[in-house]
């Protein structure tokens, strides 16, 4: 059970935003590029400077030790950024085969070094590499912005699945208005720093 | 035991300035325009020296600790101020001077105190003779050593930005979120001082021990100094890049362990 509440949150040109996310829901956010859907979800990370606070059922980031917060509430970039050679060393919990099966990846990928990686390859490894980590709330940056459409329903059934089984939280930044109706149970555009709901 | 020091006159040195006068005249023959830059740096060194060298001079006629000590902060601000400069990214505010000075000041002063009392046992511990040269040349190369291990840190992390975020969201704490740029930074610190040691001698006979033979100290004495010097330079290097290192990237992280780049001047172009 995981609920996010964000609280009069605001970082430069976005916000102040109000907006709740219920356990086991999925909410997309749709917005022009550089409307500050990133900020907004760096912030919600603590990554940059904000005023306004955020609760993970009820805790208040500031409350927790920065590292908690973020391996609770946990951004996944849209570049994925990787810092030894082989995908291997990045996984310290090991890796789920089922999943790395289930996202199109077989079980070698582990031994596989990551310049030789293809980057719809790294972006799939890096999600799961934050899955592995079984975060409570994901704050997702386009993770299927590099994908090919197999692999994009992939990401979208791993995603549900963690989501249902974890009753885990999902905010999602998508460009794409098909991907937002398949996954999401409510959706918001960020305009000029407003999140407007988008109804019916 | 001590051979005659001979003693070098005026027209000695003009001799050797003919050296300098030659360059800078090929230089501006061949339109390579570093004939100006070569007689300023020239002209500013003798001044230097020979200004230094009268300080000295009444410094060692009146020893007053006071007196050394003002020099030898005179010393270590003026080498603040060159580890500061020579950083393309400096921290903005105080913090672009003082990592590097505080840093300077811990491990150059507790290593010159520590030959000082311990090694040479000279009476007093601050007399003039051997504490102002020691420092001098144990700062001097610290100096390098500092500015290179911060310059290489901040530059590091502002083009590895993404990489470091990505572990803080992640979950990494800071310090393992720049581990890997703060050991380069360590080790690029202390590059120049182990590739002096391994060259001494072989390649390049230094220059502390060349100006004692050719004053005059038998050569296995000099040798004996220089590898002192050598060592003490090495632990002030050493000590002075890893605190100054760690310092700064503490520095580079705020309270809600963010990466703030922020706190650093934009690139010099």
């Amino acid at each position: 059970m995981a609920s996010l509440r964000i609280d009069q949150l605001a970082t430069r040109h976005v916000g102040p935003i109000d907006l709740s996310i219920g356990a086991a829901e999925c909410l997309c956010i749709q917005g022009a590029s550089g409307s500050g859907k990133t900020l907004l979800l760096r912030a919600i990370a603590d990554l940059d400077l904000h005023r306004g606070e955020v609760y993970l059922d009820g805790a208040s980031c500031s409350s927790l030790p920065a590292p908690a917060w973020r391996r609770s509430v946990s951004l996944v970039v849209a570049e994925s950024q990787w810092w030894s050679a082989e995908v291997g060393e990045h996984f310290e919990q090991g890796v789920d085969a089922d999943w790395l099966e289930r996202l199109g990846l077989p079980e070698a990928a582990m031994g596989w070094e990551l310049s030789r990686c293809s980057t719809g390859e790294r972006q799939r490894l890096a999600l799961l590499r934050t899955l592995m980590q079984a975060p409570a709330v994901l704050l997702l940056d386009e993770p299927t912005g590099n994908l090919d459409q197999e692999s994009t329903r992939r990401v979208e059934a791993v995603l549900a699945e963690y989501r249902l089984q974890r009753q885990a939280a999902l905010l999602w930044v998508s460009h794409d208005a098909a991907q937002v109706k398949r996954v999401a149970q409510r959706s918001f555009t960020l305009d000029h720093g407003r999140l407007l709901e988008n109804l019916g | 035991m001590m051979m005659k020091v001979i003693v070098l006159s005026p027209w000695d040195l003009a001799l050797a300035a003919l050296l300098i006068v030659a360059l800078a005249g090929l230089s501006f023959h061949l339109r390579i325009g570093s004939e100006g830059a070569l007689l300023v740096s020239a002209a500013r060194s003798t001044a230097q020296l020979l200004l230094i060298g009268v300080v000295l001079k009444v410094l060692f006629a009146n020893g007053h600790p006071v007196w050394v000590g003002l020099l030898a902060s005179v010393m270590l601000v003026v080498a603040g101020r060159e580890v500061m400069v020579r950083q393309k990214r400096r921290f903005v505010g105080w913090w672009g001077f003082g990592v590097g000075t505080l840093s300077m000041f811990v491990s150059s002063f507790a290593v010159s105190m520590l030959a000082l009392l311990l090694v040479i046992g000279s009476e007093p511990w601050y007399a003039p003779q051997y504490a102002i040269p020691l420092l001098g040349m144990i700062l001097g190369n610290t100096m390098n050593g500092i500015s290179l291990g911060l310059d290489r840190l901040t530059q590091d992390a502002a083009h590895k930005r993404q990489i470091i975020e990505s572990r803080l969201a992640l979950g990494h704490d800071w310090r393992r979120a720049i581990s890997d740029s703060r050991r380069e930074a360590m080790r690029v610190g202390m590059i120049p001082i182990i590739n002096a040691m391994s060259a001494a001698g072989i390649v390049s006979l230094p220059g502390m021990m060349t100006g004692q033979i050719l004053a005059g100290t038998p050569p296995v004495e000099a040798v004996k100094y220089q590898i002192l010097v050598m060592f003490l330079i090495a632990g002030g290097t050493g000590f002075g890049t890893m605190v100054a290192v760690s310092l700064a990237a503490r520095r580079l992280f705020d309270e809600r362990q963010r990466l703030r780049l922020d706190r650093l001047s934009p690139p010099a172009s």
